[in-house]
């Protein structure tokens, strides 16, 4: 063991990698956003009884969760500029983590849509509502409940996936590091301490979640 | 008036209802007997629309449930139903689950819809809930919560799926005592039950459904008294 521990190179870049951790919170906010609004009009999607809604929507979902996210990445950084479609590195990996997202959320709220007694359905209907102010106001809210802490989990991993953004040039926060890593040679401690910020982002995250969770959900059970 | 003309109404191959003809007068009490799969809840489900027919005609006031140019959600709106797993919403409380439809269907103002919540809820003697969820209610609660929820929207016919089939011999009671001042009050109830004392005491008429069809009718006292049909003569035998 002749490695010399060196840390203070980490020290010194720590402002430009809170400020990529900013940036991978952002890129991971909005991906989960879009991925969760598409997700659950793919999850109505899959259940429709058209054809083409249900077969997008099938097609969607196998594509996102049979196929390694890097790929889905690459898709939309490289792939598609062999189309003449030229995605920035930033747009490119939003749009792949959503894609990802979407897909992993459809299931996840056709098992929430599942778990939600028809008959709910029919006693909201029976007093006039509309099939959408039943969504809005009877099921939706229950079918969060249900998916909520499933959603929390998905959140956590797409934090964590957006570290494979640095392979299609974006300088969050896993990118950031291998930029000051490349320049100081100083692996090791870079990365660990980079570890150690998206422990503690995971970490914040999932206390927060719970903290909101038992705020919004307290009394009525499912 | 609620008129039902030669009800067909099938689920895939299996026909349920096979030539309905009913009408129920207003301020009318009709219960509604007759063994499981006789399709007397089936029957409640076509009259708001929850579920489509295949043939003849329904019509509330005058207005056709299966015309496909009737709004139904307007139409529902003076027909309450009431449950047999009573289906209160789990996520709102007492209060919220009254005042929602209210609100959201009528358009009143969040105070309004509270004031009219309240007071149903008292109406239905649960008026000590508003805050609570439904899950620390009693089976018997929920149903009467389920009651004034449909009250709320101030519908002028009622219609019981079997409303205590589901609730704890004790709790069946309560149930039935708000289901008769509703009578009592004069409100139109379709009311499938198999409570034999409760369609003898309040309703005016009585139906007896055997395998979809309307077997035998009349006055409440005649029908379960002196009944004319082999199968309801049995029927009665084996709930008696």
């Amino acid at each position: 063991m002749d490695y010399q521990f060196l840390w203070r190179p980490v020290f010194k870049a720590l402002p430009e990698l809170v400020d990529a951790a900013f940036l991978t919170m952002q890129v991971s906010i909005i991906s989960m956003i879009i991925g969760l609004s598409i997700g659950l009009l793919l999850s109505f999607g899959r259940r429709s009884k058209y054809f083409i809604p249900r077969t997008l929507s099938t097609i969607w979902v196998e594509l996102a969760r049979n196929t390694p996210v890097l790929f889905q990445i690459f898709f939309f950084y490289w792939g598609l500029g062999e189309f003449g479609i030229f995605l920035s590195s930033y747009v490119a990996v939003v749009t792949a983590l959503s894609f990802n997202t979407a897909g992993y959320m459809a299931e996840t709220f056709r098992g929430g849509f599942n778990a939600i007694s028809n008959t709910q359905l029919q006693a909201s209907r029976s007093l006039g509502m509309s099939f959408l102010q039943t969504q809005r106001y009877i099921i939706i809210p229950q079918v969060l409940r249900v998916v909520y802490y499933p959603m929390t989990n998905q959140f956590i991993w797409v934090i964590l996936m957006s570290s494979l953004g640095m392979l299609a040039g974006l300088r969050e926060l896993t990118g950031e590091t291998q930029y000051f890593n490349s320049r100081t040679f100083r692996t090791f401690e870079f990365f660990a301490a980079t570890a150690v910020i998206y422990y503690i982002i995971a970490k914040l995250v999932m206390i927060a979640a719970r903290l909101l969770g038992w705020k919004i959900f307290k009394g009525g059970k499912t | 008036m609620i008129e039902l003309k030669n009800i067909h109404k099938s689920f895939g191959d299996l026909k349920v209802l096979k030539g309905i003809d009913l009408k129920v007068k207003n301020k009318e009490v009709l219960s509604v007997i007759g063994a499981s799969g006789s399709g007397k809840s089936t029957m409640l489900y076509c009259i708001n629309g929850l579920e489509p027919i295949q043939g003849g005609s329904i019509s509330v006031d005058g207005v056709v449930v299966n015309d496909k140019a009737t709004d139904l959600n307007k139409l529902r709106q003076k027909i309450g139903m009431v449950f047999q797993q009573w289906n209160s919403f789990p996520h709102l409380t007492a209060l919220e689950n009254v005042a929602l439809a209210p609100r959201v269907v009528k358009g009143l103002s969040k105070n309004e819809a509270k004031e009219i919540a309240a007071k149903q809820l008292a109406h239905v003697g649960i008026g000590d809930k508003l805050d609570v969820y439904p899950s620390a209610l009693s089976g018997g609660q929920q149903q009467r919560l389920a009651i004034a929820r449909a009250l709320a929207m101030e519908p002028k016919y009622m219609l019981f799926d079997e409303a205590t089939s589901a609730l704890d011999p004790e709790l069946v009671g309560e149930v039935l005592d708000t289901m008769r001042m509703l009578a009592s009050e004069g409100m139109t109830m379709i009311v499938v039950t198999h409570e034999m004392g409760f369609a003898r005491d309040v309703s005016d008429r009585v139906a007896f459904f055997h395998e979809g069809r309307v077997e035998e009718i009349g006055p409440a006292k005649t029908v379960l008294s002196s009944p004319k049909s082999e199968y309801l003569q049995k029927f009665l035998a084996k709930v008696h």
